[in-house]
C-alpha cells in the first residue's frame, strides 16, 4: 500500500489539508497539520498566474513571493517534512508552468527524491496529459485529477484514465474558497463517480467548517480544506501554527468521527 | 527548426496543436465548454447562414471592406519599395478587435448564452466587446487591470457609455494578464450561462483558430486587393503582434504563397537588453499560460514575468501559439521594435501621411526603416495599421514632454 492509498483504508474519511510554501513558517504549519490529525497534506506551488483560485489563495501565493520563494524551496520543505513525517502522505499542488519548466522527467525525479506521494495540476486536462503525466507515473508518483459538477458521464473515463491516488471532486463549478455547493449535489455526483472508480474520492473548493466537514464526510471518502487554513496563516503570519493547530482539530475530529451513509 | 509542412495553413491538428503549441490547458471545469464550444464552432462554420450574418455585419456595421492604400510620401521618404497599408484603423471602433467581436457574439448567440465577459488591456477589445453587446442587447462584463483603468480612462468611459459593467482588477500586476486571470475566474463560476470573448488569437482551443479565421478577413481582402490594384502579390508583409491577431489575420490567407514574406513585430519595450519588454519570442521560453502553450516571458522557475511596452495592446507576456509555431517553423520572421523607434514611427506616419496610426501599429510602421533597403523599388511591401492613435495621443504627448 502506499502513503496515499493507506490514508484512506483508516477506517473513517480522510481530512485533506492545504497551505501554500512558503507562506509563513510553513514547516511549522505543517507540523501543526499533521498534529491536528490531517490525513493527506496538500502543500501549494505558488505560482503568479493562479486563475483557479479565490483571494485567499492568490493572497498566500503573493506572500509566498514576496519571500522569495523558488521551486527549490518548495522541493526542499517537502524533503525536510518527509524526514520529519515518514508516514504522512504529501501531494504538491499548482499550475502547470512552473512543474514543466525544467522538463516534465526533472520535475517527476524531484518529486520522487523528495518524498512526494502525488501531484496536482490545475490546468492540464487529461486531454493534455502528455506533459506531465508519463513522467510522473514513470516515477511512481501519482496523478491525482480534479472532476468537477460539469464533468459528464461521457466525459468521466478520460478523467478517470491515468489518475492515481485519489481523485479530487470539485464540488463547484468556481474558484478555491468561495462558494459552497448544496449536500444532496455532493452526494449524488460523488455517488456518481464511485460507480466509475475504485479510486478513493475527496471533496474539496468551498469547505470551510467544521460543520460542513462532517457533512460532507458522511458521503465522501474525504474532505478538502484550504482557504480556511490558508486565511489563519495569512492572518496570524509566523504566528499562526497554533491557529492552524486548532482548526485542523476540530476538522479531524469532524471528518474522522462522521457516520459513512453506504455509497 | 522543424521540418517544413507542406502546408502552413491546415493548423492546428484536431487536438488544437500548432506543432508543439497550442492545446487546451485549463482546469477541468472548462473542459466541457471548450469542447461545447469547439463542436459549435465546427457547425457554424459549415452552415452558410452564419457567414452570411457574419459578412453582412462586417459590411454594414464595421465599414469593410477596409481600405487598400498606397503611402505614396512615406515611400517616397523611404526611396525604396512601394510602401501599402492595410487600412483596419477605418474600421467601426477604430481597429481591427470587432471582426473578431462580431463572429464570437454570434456564436455566443448560437450558444443560447446569455451573458458576455471579456479581457482588456488598454481597453480597445473592451470597446470592441461593449460594441457588439449593446447591437445585440446582451449584458457583458469587462475586466480590466486597475492600473489599466488608470491610464486609459477614456476608454473605461466608452465601455460604461456602451451599458457595460468594467471591473478593475487588483490582483497580480493589475495589467491585462491579472484580467484575463480574473475573466477566467468569472467564467469558471458562471460556464452555464456565460460566453467569453477573447481578444486576440491565444487561449486554449478553439479560441487561436476561430479568433485567426475571424480575423482573416483583412489577409483574404488585402490579398485581392494587392492582385485588382498591382497584378501582384506583396513582396512582404509587416503587422504588430502582441497576442497576434491582427497580424495573423493578415498572414494566414499569404501563408501558402513562398514568394511573400513576412514580419511580425514584436514590442522590445526599453530594449530586449534591459528585461524590459514585451517580446516574448525573442526574449521568452515555451510554457502554459492562459490555456495554451506558447512562448512566454518567465523567469527560470516559470513564474510569468512582467511584459512592458509603450503600447498597452502589446504589453501581454505570452503571444498566440500559432505566431510561436510559425517562428519555429521559420515561416515568418519576427523583429523586436523599442518604444522610441515606435514614437518615431507614430509621428513620421502622422506627418507624411495624415494618419495617426495607433502605437500598435506604429511597431509595424518602425519596422519599415530596417526591412525596406532589402527591397527594390518595383517591390512591395503591405503593413496592416491596424488601429487609429486617437486613444494614444495622452501617452505620446507625455514621451514628448507636452502637457495637454
Amino acid at each position: 500500500m502506499t502513503r496515499l492509498s493507506s490514508a484512506f483504508a483508516k477506517g473513517h474519511p480522510a481530512l485533506v489539508t492545504f497551505i501554500t510554501a512558503g507562506d509563513g513558517d510553513t514547516a511549522a504549519n505543517l507540523d501543526a497539520l499533521v498534529e491536528g490529525g490531517a490525513d493527506v497534506i496538500e502543500l501549494g506551488m505558488p505560482f503568479t498566474d493562479p486563475m483557479a483560485d479565490g483571494p485567499a489563495i492568490q493572497a498566500a501565493n503573493l506572500r509566498s513571493f514576496d519571500q522569495g520563494t523558488t521551486t527549490q524551496d518548495v522541493l526542499t520543505i517537502a524533503r525536510e517534512f518527509r524526514q520529519r513525517h515518514p508516514e504522512v502522505p504529501l501531494v504538491l499542488m499548482g499550475y502547470a508552468n512552473p512543474m514543466i519548466r525544467r522538463g516534465p522527467d526533472w520535475f517527476a525525479e524531484q518529486c520522487r527524491a523528495s518524498g512526494v506521494d502525488g501531484v496536482i495540476c490545475v490546468d492540464i486536462a487529461p486531454e493534455e496529459d502528455q506533459e506531465l503525466g508519463p513522467a510522473l507515473r514513470g516515477a511512481g508518483v501519482d496523478l491525482i485529477r480534479l472532476a468537477t459538477p460539469t464533468t459528464d458521464a461521457a466525459r468521466l473515463p478520460a478523467v478517470l484514465d491515468g489518475s492515481s491516488g485519489f481523485l479530487y471532486y470539485v464540488s463547484v463549478a468556481g474558484i478555491t474558497g468561495k462558494q459552497q455547493a448544496a449536500l444532496d449535489s455532493i452526494e449524488g455526483n460523488v455517488a456518481r463517480i464511485k460507480r466509475s472508480t475504485d479510486l478513493p474520492v475527496a471533496v474539496g473548493f468551498g469547505v470551510r467548517s467544521p460543520e460542513q466537514a462532517a457533512a460532507i464526510a458522511r458521503v465522501a471518502d474525504g474532505v478538502v480544506v484550504g482557504s480556511a487554513l490558508v486565511e489563519l496563516v495569512g492572518e496570524h503570519g509566523d504566528q499562526a501554527p497554533p491557529h492552524v493547530l486548532a482548526l485542523t482539530r476540530a476538522l479531524a475530529q469532524a471528518v474522522h468521527s462522521a457516520e459513512r451513509q453506504p455509497a | 527548426m522543424t521540418q517544413q509542412p507542406n502546408s502552413f495553413r491546415n493548423q492546428p491538428d484536431e487536438r488544437g496543436h500548432f506543432g508543439q503549441f497550442g492545446g487546451r490547458y485549463v482546469a477541468e471545469t472548462l473542459m466541457p465548454l471548450i469542447l461545447d464550444l469547439e463542436r459549435e464552432y465546427r457547425a457554424a462554420k459549415a452552415d452558410p447562414a452564419f457567414k452570411a450574418q457574419f459578412d453582412d455585419l462586417l459590411a454594414h456595421y464595421v465599414g469593410r471592406p477596409s481600405p487598400l492604400y498606397f503611402a505614396e510620401r512615406l515611400t517616397a521618404q523611404l526611396g525604396g519599395p512601394e510602401i501599402w497599408f492595410k487600412r483596419e484603423e477605418l474600421n467601426h471602433t477604430g481597429a481591427h478587435k470587432i471582426n473578431n467581436c462580431i463572429g464570437q457574439i454570434l456564436l455566443a448567440i448560437r450558444m443560447g448564452k446569455t451573458r458576455i465577459i471579456a479581457e482588456t488591456g488598454a481597453g480597445q477589445h473592451g470597446v470592441a466587446t461593449a460594441t457588439v453587446c449593446a447591437r445585440f442587447g446582451i449584458p457583458c462584463v469587462i475586466y480590466m487591470g486597475a492600473v489599466d483603468v488608470a491610464r486609459q480612462q477614456p476608454n473605461v468611459f466608452r465601455m460604461r457609455l456602451l451599458g457595460a459593467e468594467v471591473i478593475p482588477v487588483e490582483s497580480g500586476a493589475k495589467t491585462l494578464k491579472d484580467a484575463m486571470n480574473e475573466a477566467l475566474r468569472d467564467w469558471v463560476a458562471n460556464v452555464h450561462d456565460t460566453f467569453y470573448i477573447i481578444g486576440t488569437a491565444a487561449g486554449p482551443h478553439p479560441y487561436p483558430e476561430l479568433v485567426r479565421d475571424f480575423q482573416s478577413v483583412i489577409g483574404t481582402e488585402a490579398r485581392a486587393q494587392m492582385l485588382a490594384r498591382t497584378g501582384a502579390l506583396p513582396d512582404l508583409l509587416i503587422a504588430a503582434v502582441g497576442g497576434g491577431s491582427n497580424a495573423i489575420g493578415l498572414f494566414h490567407p499569404f501563408l501558402d504563397d513562398p514568394d511573400v514574406a513576412m514580419i511580425g513585430v514584436e514590442a522590445a519595450g526599453h530594449g530586449i537588453e534591459t528585461g524590459q519588454h514585451a517580446a516574448s519570442l525573442t526574449g521568452g521560453f515555451p510554457g502554459i499560460l492562459h490555456g495554451n502553450k506558447t512562448y512566454l516571458l518567465q523567469d527560470e522557475d516559470g513564474q510569468i514575468t512582467e511584459a512592458h511596452s509603450i503600447s498597452a495592446g502589446l504589453d501581454y507576456p505570452g503571444i498566440g501559439p500559432e505566431h510561436s509555431w510559425l517562428h519555429e517553423s521559420g515561416r515568418v520572421k519576427y523583429l523586436p521594435i523599442t518604444d522610441q523607434e515606435a514614437l518615431d514611427a507614430f509621428q513620421l506616419c502622422s506627418q507624411l501621411e495624415g494618419i495617426i496610426p495607433a502605437l500598435e501599429s506604429a511597431h509595424a510602421l518602425a519596422a519599415l526603416p530596417k526591412v525596406a533597403k532589402g527591397y527594390r523599388a518595383d517591390q512591395r511591401i503591405l503593413v496592416n495599421v491596424s488601429g487609429r492613435g486617437d486613444k494614444d495621443i495622452f501617452t505620446v504627448a507625455e514621451h514628448l514632454g507636452v502637457k495637454l
